[in-house]
C-alpha cells in the first residue's frame, strides 16, 4: 500500500514537472486528485483494507494528497506568475506616443496676473469691488481733488461722451463711492478697465487695466501703507524683493510716493528689464489726501487711509516678458496658448 | 526739465556729489532725475593748441601740416580742415586720446573714437584737430565754430589748457522728471533749491541789482489790464540802446546744456530768466506799439491774428491778447506777434513778464494748436511774485552784458497779492500721518532747509510764495517725510478692526464661468470696449435696429473706436478671423466684458454696463458643442432645472435655421448659434463659426454655490425604451415636455439614444428613440408602478400626432 502511494507520488511529481502549461497542471490534477483519479482509487479501495489498518492508511493517503497539493499549487502559481508576465511582455507600449489632451483652454495674462493680486489682497482682509467703466466727472476727477480746469485732466488724455460724462481714466474713483457708503473701516481693492486717449502701440493702448487699493481706519499711517505694500510685493515677485519708495505728487494723495520693486529678472543687479537700473517702478500710492476724505464725508481729524494705484498690464508684461501690448487684444491663439 | 549741474551749483556752491549719488538723493527726495549724461564721458586728452606753421602736404593736396604749440610740448599735425590759419587757438587730441564723433557729425558712437599717432600719405601726425561735431556736439549749441572745419578758440584761451574745460564740457546734463504740483522746479532756482535742501547746503539766489539810466518808464509805456480775471499781474519795463550781438559763451553754453539754441543777447537773456526763474518773457520792438501803450484783453471771436512765426491764427472771445492803442501785438502768454517782433534792428526794447490765468492759457493753446514753451509754463499757474523778480533780473542782464541801458522804474498792474499761506504746526499729528516718531528740532530744520518760517506764537509755518503747492498738514508732512527720507519710514501693517477679505458674488460666478470656457477648451481674449459703428452692418443689423442706440465719444482716436459696443459679437468675431486667417486651426475664444446700453440718447445719466459672456468657435465642433459649454456652465453655478431653447430668437447675425435663445425658468438669459453665412463673408472667415452670449446680469439671479446632497439612490430604477415615429416640425424639447409634465414623481430621468431620418421613415417624418428611468426613493419598484405613468406619457405623445413603434 505504502509502496502504491509512494508511486504514485512520484508519477504525480514527475507529471508537474513535465507540465508546461496551466491545462496540463490541471490534467494532473484530474488524473491523480481527480474523482476518478489514482488517489481517488486508492481511497476507493479502502474497503480491501484490515478495518483496523483503516485509520493509518487514511491518514497516509491523505499526506500524500496534501503533499501533491502543495507541490501543484506551487506549480501553478508560478504559472500564472510566468503567464501574467508574458502577458505584461507583450503588452509594451512606446510612452513617447503623443499625449491625448483634453485641450484645456487657457486664461488671458492680464486675468492671471489680476487674480494673483486679488488673491493676495482678499487674504490681508480686503474686499473686491466694481464701479463704473463709465463715469461722471464728479467721481473721476473732482471727488479726487481734481478740480474743473485742472491740468491733471489734460494729463490723462480723457474720452468725453459729454461734458459730464466720460471714460474713467482711473480705477480711483471706485474708492469715492465705496467711502461715500459711509461703511468704515475700508479694506477694499477695485480691479477694472480704464480708458485714455492713447493711439495704440507697442508700449500704449487706449484701454488698460487697473487695480485701485483703498484702506481707511483710524490710525492708518504712512508706515502701514509701506507695510502692506512690501508684503504684497514680496507676495506678488518672490521673498527677496526689496521696496523702494520715491517720492512722488498724486491729487487725491498727501503724502504721495512711487513704489519700485528690485527687478524680479535679475534681482537688482541691473538688466534690459530694469534698464540697467536694479529697479522696476510698479505703482503708485499715497496717504488718502484730507480733500478727498471730507468731499467723501469722512472725517479726517478722525479717519487717515492709504491708497495705492497699479497698472495689471504693466505686471503681465514684466512678468511674462511680452515685448508687444498689442499682442494683449489680437487674441490670437499661439499667444494665449503660453499662459 | 534738462539742467547742466554747472549752473546749479552757481546756487549751491557747497554741493559735491558725484553724477550717481546726485541723482539717488534727488529722486529719494522728491526731484527724480531721469537720466543725466557727461558731456565729456566720450572726450579725453584734448589741450589747447595754437597754430605755429602751416606748410603744403608734399603728396596730397588738400592736406596741410601744422606744427601746434601745445604748451609742454610741440606737435605736427596733419589735417585736411579748410580753416585754419596761423596763430588759431584750437582743440587738439593727442595720442591715445579720444573724441566723441566723426567730422561729418552723424550719429556718436557709443564709446567714442580714440585717436591715435599716424601717418596721413606719409607724413606723421601725433594727433587732431577737433570740430564741434568731433567733441559730439554742434553749431546749434556753438554758433560761433565754423560751419565745416576745426572748432577755433577766442584769443584769451590759454596753450595748452584742457579743451574740454575750456569748452565748458565738463559738465553733466540733469533731465529731470517734474510733478505737476511743482511749479517752482520748472525753473533752475526751483531745481537747486531743491538740491540745497536735500544735500542740507546753504542755497544763494542771485542778487538782482538793476543799474537804472534815469529816464522814466512812464514816459516810454503805459499798461492797462481790461480782463483782470485772466490777467493777476502784469510789469513791463524798457531798455533803451538796445545792440544786439552774441551773448556770453557761459550763457550760452548755459542755454544749450538745457537744449535751448544761443540766438543773440536779447533773445538769449529772455531764454535764460526763463529757464532760471521758470517765469516766461516777451520782449516787444517798442518801436511797433501805438500810442506807448499795452492793453490787456480779450480777443473777438473770428477775429485773425498772425503770430511772429509768420502762421495766420484764428481768435476766439475767450483767448487774452496783448494790444496797443490800435490793434493786438501779441497772444498773451502764447505767443507775440509778427507786426512787434524783434529784429536786429530793435532800438527799444519792452518787456514783459506777468501773470496768467493757467487754464485759460492751457484751453487756448489747445484751441489754437499752439503749444510753446511758454504756454507750457503759464498753464501750471505761475506765482505772481515771480514776474517782478524775472523781469529785474532780465534788466539786470541786459545791463551787465552791455546789450543796453534801463530805463527807470516799472510799470506794475497787479492784483492785490495773496497773503502768504500760514499752516498751523503739529508735530504730533505729522507723525501719526506718518508712523513716525520724528523730534521737533529735525522738523524745525528741515522747514528751514526749505525756506518755510515758523512763527512761534501763532505755531504756524509761513509758506514762501513759490511753494503754491503747500496748503494743510499733510502736505507739511510730505515735506516733512522728503527729507527725513521715504527709507527712514518704518514698515508696519495696519492695525486696528479686522476685516474680511471677499470676491463679491458677479465676480465669483465670472471666475467660474472662466473656470468652465477654459475647462471646455475656450481660451480668454480680451476685446476693445470701443468700437466702429460700421460693426452694426457687418453683423447685418437692420438700419432701425435698437442695438445701433450706441453711446458716441465725443473726441475718439478715430471712427474705428468711436462708439461703445451694444453688442459683444464683433470683438470674438474678429479675433477668430484673425487667427482664421493666420492659418490657426481649432479655435475657441471667449470674452467676459461689459456692453453699454443707454437709457437714453444723447445721454444725461449713466448707461447700463452690462457683463456679457460671448463664446466663439471655428473647427471641431457644432451647434450641440457650444450648448454643452452652456449647460456645464449651468450646473456649475447651480442651474439645475431643465434649460429650454427657443430657435425662434430673431437674430439677423445668425443660421436662421440653427439658433435659439437660451431660456431657464422663462427668463432669456442669452443665445447661442451658427453663425449666418454672410456674416461670415463680412469678417473673412472662411470656415463655420459658433458662437453663444450669456448676459450675466440676466444669469444672476438663478445662480447660487450652495448644494444639497439628495442621497444617493438605493433602489434599482425600472427603465421603459420608447421608439417612436414623429412628424419632422416636431421638436426634441416638445416631446420632452410632455415627459416633464407627465412624468410624475417617479420618472427620474431620459436620454435620447436613437434619432433617424432617411430610407426606411416616411417622408415628412423622423424615427426617434428614448430611454425613460423610472425610480421610487423607498422601494423596489414594480412593473404595475410604472404602467400608469407609461400610458399617460403615451397618450400625450399620441395627441401630437406622433406614431409609437411597437
Amino acid at each position: 500500500m505504502n509502496a502504491k502511494l509512494e508511486q504514485i507520488k512520484a508519477e504525480a511529481m514527475e507529471q508537474i514537472k513535465n507540465s508546461d502549461a496551466l491545462d496540463k497542471l490541471n490534467e494532473v490534477r484530474v488524473n491523480i486528485l481527480g474523482k476518478k483519479g489514482a488517489l481517488t482509487a486508492v481511497l476507493k479501495s479502502m474497503k480491501d483494507v484490515a478495518p483496523e489498518d483503516r485509520p493509518k492508511v487514511g491518514q497516509l493517503v491523505n499526506e500524500t494528497r496534501a503533499e501533491i497539493e502543495k507541490v501543484l499549487e506551487e506549480a501553478i502559481r508560478k504559472m500564472e506568475a510566468m503567464k501574467r508576465e508574458a502577458q505584461l511582455k507583450a503588452e509594451v507600449i512606446d510612452v513617447t506616443l503623443p499625449a491625448k489632451k483634453n485641450n484645456v483652454g487657457h486664461r488671458h495674462p492680464n486675468t492671471i496676473a489680476m487674480e494673483e493680486v486679488e488673491r493676495i489682497f482678499i487674504g490681508m482682509g480686503y474686499e473686491v469691488v466694481e464701479g463704473p467703466e463709465i463715469e461722471t466727472d464728479y467721481y473721476n476727477f473732482e471727488a479726487l481733488n481734481i478740480p474743473a480746469d485742472h491740468p491733471a485732466k489734460d494729463e490723462q488724455d480723457t474720452f468725453y461722451i459729454n461734458g459730464d460724462i466720460l471714460l474713467r481714466t482711473q480705477t480711483s474713483g471706485t474708492q469715492v463711492h465705496v467711502m461715500e457708503e459711509g461703511k468704515l473701516p475700508i479694506r477694499m481693492i477695485a480691479p477694472g478697465r480704464v480708458f485714455r486717449s492713447d493711439e495704440v502701440d507697442a508700449t500704449h493702448s487706449p484701454s488698460f487695466h487697473q487695480i485701485e487699493g483703498l484702506v481707511i481706519d483710524k490710525k492708518i499711517t504712512f508706515a502701514d501703507l509701506k507695510g502692506t505694500l512690501a508684503e504684497f510685493a514680496r507676495e506678488l515677485f518672490g521673498e527677496e524683493t526689496k521696496v523702494k519708495f520715491r517720492p512722488h505728487h498724486f491729487n487725491f494723495t498727501e503724502p504721495s510716493a512711487e513704489m519700485d520693486v528690485s527687478c524680479f529678472k535679475c534681482g537688482g543687479t541691473g538688466c534690459r528689464f530694469c534698464k540697467g537700473s536694479g529697479w522696476i517702478e510698479i505703482l503708485g500710492c499715497g496717504m488718502v489726501h484730507p480733500n478727498v476724505l471730507r468731499m467723501s464725508n469722512i472725517d479726517p481729524e478722525k479717519y487717515t487711509g492709504f491708497a495705492f494705484g497699479i497698472g495689471l498690464e504693466r505686471i503681465a508684461l514684466l512678468k511674462y516678458e511680452i515685448d508687444d501690448m498689442r499682442l494683449l487684444y489680437e487674441n490670437d491663439i499661439r499667444f494665449l496658448r503660453q499662459f | 526739465m534738462n539742467t547742466a549741474l554747472s549752473w546749479i551749483k552757481a546756487y549751491v556752491p557747497d554741493l559735491e556729489a558725484g553724477d550717481q549719488e546726485y541723482t539717488d538723493a534727488m529722486t529719494l527726495s522728491g526731484t527724480k532725475v531721469e537720466t543725466f549724461e557727461r558731456l565729456d564721458k566720450n572726450l579725453d586728452k584734448i589741450i589747447v593748441g595754437q597754430i605755429l606753421s602751416i606748410e603744403k602736404h608734399p603728396d596730397a593736396d588738400k592736406l596741410i601740416v601744422c606744427q601746434v604749440d601745445l604748451g609742454k610740448e610741440k606737435l605736427q599735425i596733419v589735417t585736411g580742415a579748410p580753416n585754419v590759419k596761423v596763430g588759431d587757438k584750437v582743440p587738439v587730441v593727442i595720442d591715445g586720446g579720444k573724441v566723441a564723433g566723426g567730422h561729418d557729425g552723424g550719429p556718436l558712437p557709443e564709446k567714442g573714437i580714440t585717436i591715435k599717432n599716424g601717418k596721413l600719405r606719409g607724413v606723421e601726425s601725433f594727433g587732431m584737430m577737433c570740430s564741434i561735431e568731433e567733441l559730439g556736439s554742434s553749431r546749434d549749441y556753438y554758433p560761433e565754430a565754423p560751419e565745416d572745419g576745426i572748432y577755433i578758440f577766442e584769443d584769451e584761451a590759454e596753450v595748452g589748457a584742457d579743451a574740454i574745460e575750456a569748452l565748458g564740457l565738463r559738465d553733466t546734463v540733469f533731465e529731470y522728471e517734474v510733478t505737476s504740483n511743482r511749479v517752482d522746479c520748472y525753473s533752475v532756482l526751483g531745481i537747486a533749491r531743491e538740491a540745497a535742501a536735500t544735500f542740507n547746503k546753504p542755497f544763494h539766489a542771485p542778487v538782482v541789482e538793476v543799474k537804472e539810466n534815469g529816464e522814466k518808464v512812464e514816459d516810454y509805456i503805459s499798461v492797462e489790464v481790461i480782463d483782470r480775471d485772466l490777467c493777476s499781474r502784469y510789469c513791463a519795463r524798457v531798455c533803451t540802446n538796445i545792440k544786439i550781438g552774441p551773448s556770453p559763451k557761459w550763457m550760452q553754453r548755459r542755454l544749450a546744456a538745457s537744449g535751448i539754441r544761443p540766438i543773440n543777447n536779447l533773445v538769449d537773456i529772455t531764454n535764460y530768466v526763463m529757464e532760471e526763474y521758470g517765469q516766461p518773457m516777451h520782449a516787444f520792438d517798442l518801436d511797433t506799439i501805438a500810442g506807448k501803450k499795452i492793453i490787456v484783453k480779450r480777443a473777438k471771436d473770428g477775429e485773425e491774428f498772425q503770430t511772429l512765426d509768420g502762421q495766420i491764427r484764428k481768435l476766439d472771445s475767450e483767448m487774452l491778447m496783448i494790444c496797443d492803442g490800435e490793434k493786438e501785438i501779441g497772444i498773451a502768454g502764447i505767443m507775440g506777434g509778427e507786426n512787434s517782433k524783434i529784429t536786429d534792428e530793435v532800438k527799444t526794447v519792452l518787456f514783459e513778464a506777468a501773470t496768467f490765468n493757467g487754464a485759460n492759457i492751457r484751453k487756448s493753446a489747445k484751441r489754437l494748436g499752439l503749444r510753446t514753451d511758454a504756454s507750457g509754463k503759464f498753464e501750471k499757474g505761475l506765482d505772481p511774485r515771480n514776474a517782478e523778480a524775472a523781469i529785474n533780473r532780465a534788466c539786470q542782464l541786459i545791463q551787465e552784458l552791455g546789450c543796453g541801458e534801463v530805463v527807470s522804474g516799472i510799470v506794475d498792474v497787479c492784483e492785490p497779492l495773496k497773503e502768504l499761506t500760514r499752516i498751523k504746526f503739529d508735530q504730533e499729528r505729522i507723525n501719526n500721518l506718518l508712523g513716525t516718531d520724528i523730534d521737533r528740532e529735525t522738523m524745525m530744520d528741515i522747514f528751514g532747509r526749505l525756506e518755510l518760517s515758523y512763527d512761534e506764537a501763532a505755531n504756524e509755518l509761513i509758506i514762501p510764495s513759490f511753494r503754491q503747492d503747500l496748503e494743510g498738514i499733510a502736505d507739511i508732512a510730505e515735506e516733512v517725510a522728503r527729507f527725513y527720507g521715504y527709507d527712514k519710514i518704518p514698515m508696519t501693517l495696519p492695525s486696528g478692526e479686522a476685516t474680511t477679505g471677499k470676491l463679491p458674488f458677479k465676480l465669483r460666478l465670472e471666475e467660474k464661468a472662466r473656470d468652465i470656457a477654459e475647462f471646455c477648451g475656450f481660451s480668454q481674449g480680451m476685446c476693445y470696449s470701443f468700437e466702429s459703428p460700421k460693426v452694426y452692418d457687418k453683423l447685418t443689423l437692420s438700419e432701425d435696429d435698437p442695438l445701433r442706440n450706441a453711446i458716441t465719444i465725443a473726441n475718439p482716436l478715430g471712427e474705428d473706436f468711436s462708439i461703445m459696443r451694444t453688442i459683444s459679437l464683433n470683438g470674438i468675431l474678429t479675433s477668430l478671423a484673425t487667427n482664421y486667417n493666420r492659418r490657426n486651426k481649432d479655435v475657441r475664444l471667449y470674452e467676459l466684458g461689459n456692453i453699454y446700453l443707454p437709457k437714453s440718447l444723447p445721454l444725461t445719466e449713466l448707461p447700463e454696463e452690462r457683463m456679457q459672456l460671448t463664446l466663439g468657435f471655428y473647427g471641431d465642433g457644432d451647434f450641440f458643442t457650444m450648448k454643452g459649454v452652456i449647460e456645464e456652465y449651468f450646473d456649475a453655478i447651480g442651474l439645475n432645472k431643465k434649460v429650454t431653447y427657443d430657435p425662434n430668437a430673431g437674430k439677423v447675425f445668425l443660421h436662421p435655421g440653427r439658433q435659439a435663445n437660451i431660456l431657464y425658468e422663462g427668463v432669456v438669459l442669452g443665445y447661442l448659434g451658427e453663425v449666418h453665412p454672410a456674416v461670415l463673408d463680412n469678417y473673412d472667415l472662411g470656415t463655420k463659426a459658433y458662437v453663444a452670449v450669456l448676459d450675466m446680469p440676466a444669469v444672476e439671479p438663478f445662480a447660487t454655490f450652495s448644494r444639497k446632497y439628495e442621497g444617493i439612490a438605493k433602489y434599482p430604477a425600472v427603465t421603459r425604451d420608447i421608439s417612436m415615429v414623429v412628424p419632422k416640425k416636431i421638436l426634441a424639447g416638445q416631446i420632452e415636455a410632455v415627459f416633464d409634465q407627465r412624468g410624475g414623481k417617479l420618472l427620474e430621468s431620459y436620454a435620447l439614444f436613437d434619432i433617424y431620418e432617411g430610407a426606411q421613415i416616411k417622408p415628412g417624418f423622423k424615427s426617434m428613440a428614448y430611454s425613460l428611468a423610472f425610480r421610487a426613493k423607498d422601494r423596489t419598484l414594480e412593473e404595475q408602478d410604472v404602467t400608469a405613468t407609461m400610458k399617460k406619457i403615451l397618450n400625450g405623445l399620441e395627441g401630437m400626432g406622433i406614431e409609437l413603434r411597437q
